[in-house]
C-alpha cells in the first residue's frame, strides 16, 4: 500500500505548487481576459472575447516582431552555444568546472544592469564604434543603439547559458567511445561529428532552444532599454497596459494570445525536431 | 509500458473517467472565479479625523521618491532624523510614475500596505485616478504648521487637488528641449526643432503620453489644458511623421541625460533639474531651453496612501521638507522649482556670504529662471492635459500608438 502511494506523495508538494501558482493564477487570468470594464468602475464578467480580436488586429506586428526577435536571438546563442558547450564538454579537460563558471559568470550581474552596460558599449561614440570610427571603418553616422539588432543581440547575450549548460549536459554525458567507433568504421571527423555527435546532441540543443526562444520573445528589458522606434516587443505592451494603462483585461488577452503562438510554435518545432526521436535517442 | 500509474500518466496522454472528472471540476472553480471578475477598486473615502484618529508615531518610515531628488548623502532626511527621532527608510524606487502606480494600484484597491509609507505622485493621470478612487490620505493641516505657512500661493491655487487636501509639493519642474552643442552648432529656441530632418536620428523624445502630447499639442497651438480628441489626434500624427522619418532616435521614460551627454541624441525632451544637475556635476555644458511655443510644468506631489502603516511621521517629515532652510538646502542639490518661495531669500542669503566658486553657483541658482521662474516666465509654461478618471485610455492610446509602436 505504502509503495503504491509513494510515488503520489513525492509528486504532491509539485503539484500543489503548480496548482497554487499556475492553475490558479491562470484561471483567474483567463477569467479577466474576458472582462469589460475600467479600473474605476471595476471589470465585470461579460464573456468579452472583443479583448481577443483586440489583442491581435492592435498588436499583430509587435506580436511578430517578438517572435522574429526571439527566433533571431535563438538561433545566434546556437551558433555561438553549440561551439562553446561543444569544447567544454569535449576539450575542457580538468578546468571544464571554471569554464562553466566563466559562462554563468555574468548571471551574477543584475540583468538589468547587464542590458544597460551594453548601452554604454553600443554608445555611438562609445569604445566600440567610437574606435573603428575614429580609425575610419565605419562612418560617422553609424549606429547600432536603439535598432533592431541591438536588440536581438542583447537578447542572445542575455540568454546565452540557458543554450549552453543544455547541450553541454548532453555532450558531456555522451559515451565518447561512440566517436571512435565511429572513425573505426572509416568515417571523417566531419561525418562522425554530423551523423553521431549532432543526433545525440539534439535533445539538449531542442532544451536549449525552448529555455532560450521562449523568454526571449516575452522579454521587455532589452527592447525597451537598446530599442528604438519601431523595436517595441509584445512583453512591453503587456506591462504598458498592465502598470501603466490598467488594462488588465487586454493586457490578459494578449498575454495569452501570446502563450498560444508560443505553444503552436513549439509543438511543431518539436514536431520537425522530434521528441520522439529525442526519446529514442536518449534511451539508447 | 509502464507499471506505474504516476509514470504512465506523465508520459502519456490518455484520459480516463476520473480525469474528466478532474477537468470538470477544474473547469467549474476556473467558471466560479470568472464570476468574480475584479471590482471593487475603490476605497471608501475616510474623513480626515477619523484617518488621523488613534494615529501614533511609529518612529520609522519608508519614502519612495524619484532618483537623484535628494543629495547621496541625504542630508535633509538626517536633519529631520536628528531633530525628531524618526528615521527615514528612503529608496529611489520612482521611475516611472505609470509604472510605479501601476504597481501599486491593486495593493491600494485591495486595502493593503504597499511596503511604503509616503509616495511621491507628479500632478498627471496617476494622481487623478488615485484621487479619485481614495487612495490617499487626507492631510491634517493643523499639524502641519510649516506647510500652512510657507507653502507658495500658486501652489495653493491649483486644479490637481484644490486646497491640498491629500497632496503637498515637493518640487516642480519644467519639461523643455535641452541639448548639447558639441553637437549642435545653432541655438535651439523651438519645439519645431525637434523635427529637423537636420537631426534625424538624434531627437530624444518622452515616452510618457502625458509629456509627449504636450510637445505636439503646443507645436500645433493648441493649449494642452483645453485641447479635445481631435486635437491629441492632430498632435500624435505630428508625432508619428516625427517618428517615421527617422528624426526619434529612442523615447525615454526618463534615461535621456546620458545619451545626451555621449552624443547619441543631440537635442531632446528633457527635465530642467536633471540638466542642470548633470552640468553641476559632470562638468558638461548642456543647454535647456524653453521653446517659443512653450513648455510644460510639473508637480511632484508628496502623498500618503490609506494604508501607512507611519502615516503620522510621514506628515511630520512632509511639514520638515516646508522649513524654509531646509526647502533651501533641498534645492541647492536637486535644482528645481521649490514650493517654499522664502527658499530663495535663504539662498541669495548665503550666496551674499559664500565666496569664489560656492558664490557664483548660489548666485546662478538663484537667478536661474529655470529653479525660480518668474510671473513672466510661468505665463509660457502649461500644464498637462486632463483628463476624468476611468477614460485615461482613450487619451494615452493614442499616444502609445507613437511611442511603442
Amino acid at each position: 500500500m505504502r509503495r503504491k502511494l509513494t510515488p503520489y506523495l513525492l509528486a504532491l508538494p509539485g503539484w500543489a505548487w503548480l496548482a497554487m501558482f499556475f492553475v490558479v493564477p491562470i484561471a483567474g487570468m483567463v477569467s479577466l481576459s474576458l472582462t469589460s470594464g475600467n479600473v474605476i468602475t471595476g471589470f465585470y464578467q461579460t464573456f468579452n472575447v472583443g479583448n481577443y480580436l483586440d489583442a491581435i488586429t492592435l498588436y499583430s506586428e509587435q506580436l511578430v516582431r517578438s517572435l522574429l526577435y526571439g527566433l533571431g536571438a535563438t538561433l545566434i546563442c546556437i551558433v555561438i552555444g553549440y561551439p562553446a558547450a561543444y569544447w567544454i564538454a569535449f576539450h575542457g579537460g580538468k578546468h571544464k568546472s571554471t569554464y562553466l563558471l566563466l559562462i554563468l559568470l555574468p548571471f551574477f550581474v543584475s540583468f538589468v544592469l547587464r542590458t544597460i552596460s551594453w548601452k554604454f558599449t553600443l554608445s555611438d561614440n562609445g569604445v566600440v564604434l567610437g574606435t573603428l570610427k575614429s580609425i575610419g571603418l565605419l562612418p560617422a553616422d553609424f549606429a547600432v543603439l536603439n535598432t533592431a539588432p541591438a536588440v536581438v543581440l542583447g537578447l542572445a547575450y542575455n540568454f546565452l547559458p540557458f543554450m549552453v549548460l543544455p547541450i553541454y549536459a548532453v555532450l558531456e554525458r555522451m559515451d565518447h567511445r561512440v566517436v571512435e567507433a565511429a572513425h573505426d568504421l572509416y568515417a571523417s571527423k566531419l561525418q562522425a561529428f554530423l551523423r553521431v555527435v549532432l543526433p545525440i546532441s539534439l535533445p539538449g540543443v531542442f532544451a536549449g532552444g525552448l529555455m532560450t526562444f521562449i523568454p526571449t520573445t516575452a522579454d521587455y528589458v532589452n527592447a525597451s532599454v537598446l530599442g528604438g522606434p519601431g523595436n517595441t516587443m509584445i512583453g512591453s505592451i503587456v506591462q504598458t497596459q498592465y502598470l501603466v494603462n490598467n488594462d488588465y483585461p487586454i493586457a490578459a488577452a494578449i498575454t495569452f494570445v501570446l502563450m498560444g503562438v508560443l505553444l503552436i510554435g513549439i509543438f511543431s518545432y518539436a514536431r520537425a525536431l522530434g521528441t520522439e526521436r529525442v526519446m529514442e535517442v536518449q534511451a539508447k | 509500458m509502464h507499471k506505474n500509474p504516476l509514470l504512465r500518466g506523465m508520459t502519456q496522454a490518455r484520459y480516463g473517467r476520473r480525469d474528466m472528472l478532474k477537468f470538470s471540476a477544474m473547469a467549474a472553480a476556473g467558471y466560479g472565479l470568472a464570476a468574480c471578475g475584479v471590482s471593487g477598486q475603490k476605497q471608501k473615502a475616510v474623513a480626515e479625523e477619523d484617518f488621523w484618529q488613534g494615529k501614533k508615531e511609529t518612529g520609522s518610515l519608508t519614502f519612495a521618491n524619484w532618483p537623484l531628488y535628494i543629495d547621496p548623502k541625504r542630508t535633509q532626511l538626517k536633519q529631520f532624523t536628528k531633530a525628531t527621532g524618526i528615521s527615514v527608510d528612503y529608496r529611489e524606487d520612482v521611475q516611472d510614475i505609470a509604472a510605479f502606480a501601476g504597481k501599486l494600484q491593486p495593493q491600494l484597491a485591495n486595502g493593503d500596505y504597499t511596503g511604503y509609507d509616503l509616495i511621491v505622485l507628479t500632478n498627471g493621470l496617476e494622481l487623478a485616478r488615485f484621487l479619485a478612487l481614495g487612495y490617499l490620505a487626507p492631510l491634517d493641516h493643523e499639524q502641519m504648521p510649516n506647510f500652512t505657512k510657507n507653502l507658495g500661493q500658486s501652489y495653493r491655487d491649483n486644479s490637481y487637488d484644490p486646497g491640498n487636501k491629500h497632496t503637498a509639493p515637493y518640487a516642480s519642474g519644467i519639461t523643455g528641449i535641452a541639448y548639447n552643442p558639441k553637437y549642435v552648432d545653432r541655438e535651439i529656441t523651438s519645439i519645431a526643432d525637434l523635427w529637423d530632418p537636420k537631426f534625424k536620428g538624434k531627437v530624444g523624445m518622452m515616452s510618457d503620453p502625458q509629456e509627449i502630447a504636450n510637445f505636439g499639442l503646443l507645436l500645433n497651438g493648441v493649449e494642452p489644458a483645453e485641447s479635445t480628441k481631435k486635437d491629441w489626434q492632430a498632435a500624435a500624427d505630428k508625432l508619428m511623421k516625427q517618428r517615421d522619418d527617422g528624426i526619434v532616435r529612442s523615447y525615454y521614460a526618463q534615461d535621456f541625460v546620458q545619451p545626451l551627454t555621449n552624443g547619441d541624441v543631440w537635442l531632446t525632451m528633457a527635465w530642467s533639474g536633471d540638466i542642470y544637475q548633470q552640468n553641476a556635476e559632470a562638468g558638461t555644458d548642456l543647454k535647456f531651453v524653453v521653446p517659443e511655443e512653450g513648455a510644460t510644468i510639473w508637480t511632484d506631489l508628496m502623498c500618503i496612501p490609506t494604508t501607512s502603516k507611519a502615516a503620522v511621521d510621514s506628515l511630520k517629515l512632509i511639514d520638515f521638507l516646508y522649513r524654509p532652510e531646509i526647502a533651501a538646502g533641498l534645492t541647492e542639490y536637486i535644482t528645481y522649482i521649490p514650493p517654499v518661495p522664502k527658499a530663495q531669500d535663504i539662498l541669495r542669503a548665503q550666496a551674499q556670504q559664500a565666496s569664489g566658486a560656492e558664490r557664483k553657483d548660489l548666485e546662478q541658482l538663484v537667478e536661474s529662471p529655470l529653479v525660480f521662474p518668474t510671473d513672466e516666465d510661468y505665463s509660457r509654461l502649461h500644464n498637462y492635459v486632463s483628463i476624468e478618471p476611468g477614460k485615461e485610455n482613450s487619451f494615452t492610446s493614442v499616444f502609445h500608438a507613437v511611442t511603442q509602436a
